[in-house]
């Protein structure tokens, strides 16, 4: 280097550092030039990038369990499924009044729908459980509305829960409520909705006040009514003879002075006389199934935000006391199906070189009219339906079919065993290839042709023959074009979906059309998620396996 | 024109024809007899078929009709790879995929040739070129002129008898490729091997060979060596492919013991070397190089016939002056003087009086 880039900074005419002086220069061509790509990238963002990120991110996503019942899963927690015996009665307390509100939202049948994909009849469970909660506590609530009919009063409730005016409120109880519901329905529950839990009644009624709070939530945002005329749910009135029952509140209560102290009072001694409520007996009563611990440790196995279990499952799979097993041989598919994928995309990607290489070259080393010609016959497969395309195999293959019909006619077949050709692998990969040989042609034809025809004269007056011409001097200048072919067609064929779909029988399908199952019919997102997330994870391995083993700057589109 | 039944002729071309749409001869009737050890040039514009030639010699092309002999034998129906001829092509056509002595190895390889054997011939053959330490590079790290070289040791390296270059200097600079020519004469003389080179260049051509076919409209119009190429044109299209020639068109006005009395169209009488004229009468295309051009009259012969010139432009060249003159109606009427202490320096709009000996000055066809 020069000296004066060591010992001083080159200035520009005007003195300042000529670095600055170039950044500055450049700056405007690089805005422009980003400008120009904007609208690209903010497409390819929006529609590429964020929804493959938002697909991985189901993969491990899980927050259902814990937003659906939130106090349940954490009791849950110190549960130990290994002593063989359904939850305490803290769960089932939890569960209940999760599950009331669950319910009012309808979001009990989604959770029941996810936990089915791990246990089966977990969601029949929870729907029919959803229809029945309000018999749980049903006679205290008629022994506390024939006490008085206050209690059926809407006013009356919302001046008990509100207190007397100008009492303190308490804002931490109506905004854990309002983040509850917020988690539960993914809907915004900000906004006043025109009542305040009284900050005494919240301490004298802890469980009351909660309810009654999340009641008004939902009946203020998601339906729309005053919260004053309407009358709080079954959940509410439950837990307010639970609360009466408890020795703390029945000692505070003799202190209070608040909108309804006398009711209260009446209704603490009727309280006090009920028979206790045991919510994991009204549960079991509901459904048998509530004492089954197998459900039960699916939903703890399932209660944290995030879960290996789609991936797990679309390895063939799943959670056990003991960790990760391996299913049943009989219940193994995905394995199957990835080596299957794998496979026919090999046997596809190589059927594809070998017809492709001759054709290749023919048009690499035709006059460029001729050339040219051949090569509209090349893409015109491009300008058909790939649905065409691909019935149109399914009228060549099948058995009564064109080929078949041939075949018989010619009476090398007879008319009794006509050869299966279609809905199998076979029809997969002759139907495949022809649909992808156009991505293999044209970057071999296009690194064909900048082969000089030169290097294989230089070689013949070398004293090499046709083949060894052919061999040491063409063939490995045109392997860019095959290494680059190959990766088109096989991360084409590797994710293909139609095809497979329509000739592909049982036998003949890809891990995609499994995908597809999921997201389309039995709607397990997350394991869609997971096994389009390992498909991504083969494809890039295999790319870097390619990049080390080959060189991707061996790799020529043109 | 060549001699037919030459005895130590190693390359030979009898009446061959080529045509690559059977309507149109690209080579008409081709005899060429090269012996062994000469370098011989083919010269010619491009289309006029010395490519053509070269590529039938090599085995590319197949002749039409006619007859290539090898060392005697017909090669006509011998496929490339067994005719053992080295081949320098224009582009080099160095395998990209291998390295240097790989590409060196190659022709060594096909010819089944042991290890040890070959490796000591690569070695050989770069050290020939001055490439000795190149041989574990690929051709594309390598310049213009040191590719020119390995491809020229690749051409050598299975000691061929018969190379042929295709316009190999042609995408050099001007300095490397005069360092070439020298280079490629001096190995070419000093391995003993016969060379059959193409060039459009004609300053290579005469530099470079021993013999100068010139080829033109697929016939050889003249085989001599450089220096009579030169001097002694044999038609006006040599005249004025090689090198630089002023000519005026006239009739021959008598023709007396070897010399040829010319009326030029302007009227003007001058004497010349009938060439390809013979009878009085004819039109005929007189020739004369601009430094046979004589600007001094006191150097003429006495006697000698002069033209009446208006300088028109002078142009200092260094070793040389140009001065371009109207002659005759010529406008283009090139002199060259060397530039020498007593040599005067004309104006333009000057006028002097030119002349030449006689011998110089060559009527040709018109």
């Amino acid at each position: 280097m020069s000296d004066t880039t060591k010992t001083a900074k080159v200035l520009a005419a005007d003195g300042t550092p000529l670095k600055r002086s170039l950044n500055r220069a450049l700056r405007l061509q690089k805005m422009r030039a980003l400008m120009l790509i904007a609208p690209l990238l903010l497409f390819v963002l929006l529609t590429f990038i964020a929804p493959i990120a938002d697909m991985l991110f189901r993969s491990v996503e899980n927050e259902i369990v814990s937003t659906t019942l939130p106090g349940a899963t954490q009791r849950l927690d110190t549960w130990d499924a290994s002593l063989g015996e359904a939850p305490d009665e803290a769960v089932f307390e939890a569960l209940y009044y999760d599950m009331f509100l669950a319910a009012e939202a309808k979001e009990h049948t989604k959770l029941g729908t996810r936990l089915n994909y791990e246990e089966t009849g977990i969601s029949s469970l929870f729907r029919s459980s959803g229809r029945k909660l309000d018999d749980i506590g049903e006679d205290r609530i008629d022994v506390l509305e024939d006490l008085s009919d206050v209690w059926k009063d809407a006013a009356f409730w919302f001046a008990l829960m509100s207190g007397p005016e100008g009492a303190a409120k308490d804002n931490t109880l109506l905004r854990t409520q309002r983040q509850r519901l917020t988690n539960l329905t993914d809907d915004d529950f900000g906004g006043d909705i025109g009542f305040e839990p009284s900050a005494e009644i919240s301490a004298l009624l802890p469980r009351t006040a909660a309810e009654y709070t999340a009641f008004a939530l939902f009946t203020a945002i998601e339906d729309r009514k005053a919260v004053a005329k309407q009358k709080p749910w079954e959940a509410v009135k439950v837990a307010l003879t639970e609360d009466l029952r408890r020795a703390d509140t029945i000692s505070a209560l003799a202190g209070y002075s608040g909108p309804g102290a006398a009711e209260l009072k009446a209704a603490q001694t009727a309280a006090a006389d009920m028979t206790p409520l045991n919510f994991r007996d009204s549960f079991v009563d509901i459904d048998k199934d509530w004492a089954d611990v197998d459900n039960w440790q699916t939903i703890q196995t399932y209660s944290p935000r995030y879960t290996n279990g789609y991936f797990l499952n679309a390895v063939d799979m799943q959670k056990s006391p003991d960790g990760p097993e391996f299913r049943d041989e009989k219940e193994r598919i995905y394995g199957l199906l990835f080596k299957r994928t794998l496979f026919m995309s090999l046997v596809i990607t190589a059927s594809c070189i070998v017809l492709a290489y001759p054709v290749a070259w023919i048009l690499a080393n035709l006059p460029m009219r001729t050339a040219n010609l051949l090569m509209i016959l090349v893409l015109l497969p491009f300008w058909t339906s790939l649905l065409v395309r691909t019935s149109a195999w399914k009228v060549m293959l099948q058995q009564q079919g064109v080929i078949n019909d041939v075949l018989v006619w010619l009476g090398l077949v007879d008319d009794g065993a006509r050869l299966i050709m279609i809905n199998n692998q076979f029809g997969t990969i002759v139907a495949m290839t022809h649909i992808l040989l156009p991505f293999m042609i044209l970057p071999m034809y296009s690194v064909m042709q900048t082969i000089q025809p030169s290097y294989l004269r230089a070689a013949k007056s070398l004293g090499a023959t046709n083949w060894t011409a052919f061999w040491r001097v063409y063939f490995p200048q045109s392997v860019p074009g095959i290494g680059a072919g190959s990766i088109l067609v096989f991360i084409l064929s590797i994710g293909y979906y139609i095809t497979p779909e329509i000739v592909g029988g049982t036998t003949g399908t890809f891990i995609s059309n499994r995908i597809a199952y999921h997201i389309s019919s039995s709607l397990n997102w997350g394991l869609a998620a997971a096994l389009g997330t390992i498909l991504l994870a083969v494809v890039l391995l295999l790319y870097w396996a390619y990049d080390k083993i080959v060189g991707i700057d061996n790799v020529k589109l043109g | 024109m060549a001699d037919k039944s030459n005895d130590d002729a190693f390359v030979e071309f009898e009446r061959v024809q080529k045509s690559y749409d059977g309507e149109i001869l690209v080579v008409k009737d081709l005899n060429l007899s090269v012996p062994r050890g000469e370098f011989l040039t083919m010269l010619g514009p491009s289309g006029s078929g010395k490519t053509t030639c070269l590529m039938m010699l090599a085995g590319f092309e197949t002749a039409t009709h006619g007859d290539i002999r090898l060392d005697g034998t017909s090669i006509n129906n011998i496929p490339p790879h067994k005719r053992g001829i080295g081949m320098v092509f224009q582009n080099y056509a160095l395998f990209p995929h291998m390295t240097i002595a790989e590409n060196l190895s190659f022709p060594l390889e096909v010819r089944r040739i042991g290890k040890s054997d070959r490796e000591a011939k690569v070695r050989r053959a770069l050290e020939m070129v001055e490439m000795g330490e190149f041989g574990s590079r690929r051709p594309s790290q390598l310049s213009g002129g040191q590719q020119q070289r390995v491809a020229l040791a690749r051409a050598l390296v299975f000691e061929p008898e018969l190379v042929l270059m295709d316009e190999p200097l042609g995408a050099l600079d001007k300095q490397l490729r005069e360092k070439m020519q020298f280079e490629i004469t001096d190995l070419a003389h000093n391995l003993g091997i016969t060379t059959v080179y193409v060039t459009h260049d004609q300053t290579e051509a005469l530099t470079m060979s021993d013999r100068v076919a010139v080829f033109d409209d697929g016939h050889i119009q003249q085989i001599d060596p450089p220096d009579k190429l030169y001097e002694e044109p044999d038609n006006s299209f040599v005249a004025q492919f090689i090198g630089e020639n002023n000519t005026m068109l006239g009739i021959v006005k008598e023709i007396k013991n070897g010399t040829a009395l010319v009326e030029l169209d302007g009227g003007a009488l001058i004497d010349a070397k009938p060439v390809n004229v013979s009878e009085v009468g004819a039109r005929t295309r007189v020739s004369i190089r601009p430094e046979r051009v004589e600007v001094d009259k006191s150097r003429l012969k006495p006697g000698a016939h002069t033209l009446k010139a208006e300088v028109l432009e002078f142009i200092y060249m260094g070793d040389i002056f140009r001065t371009r003159l109207r002659v005759a109606g010529n406008d283009e009427f090139i002199v060259k003087t060397r530039n020498a202490p007593d040599q005067r320096r004309m104006q333009p709009g000057e006028q002097i009086e030119i002349g030449w000996l006689p011998e110089d000055c060559r009527a040709l066809d018109a």
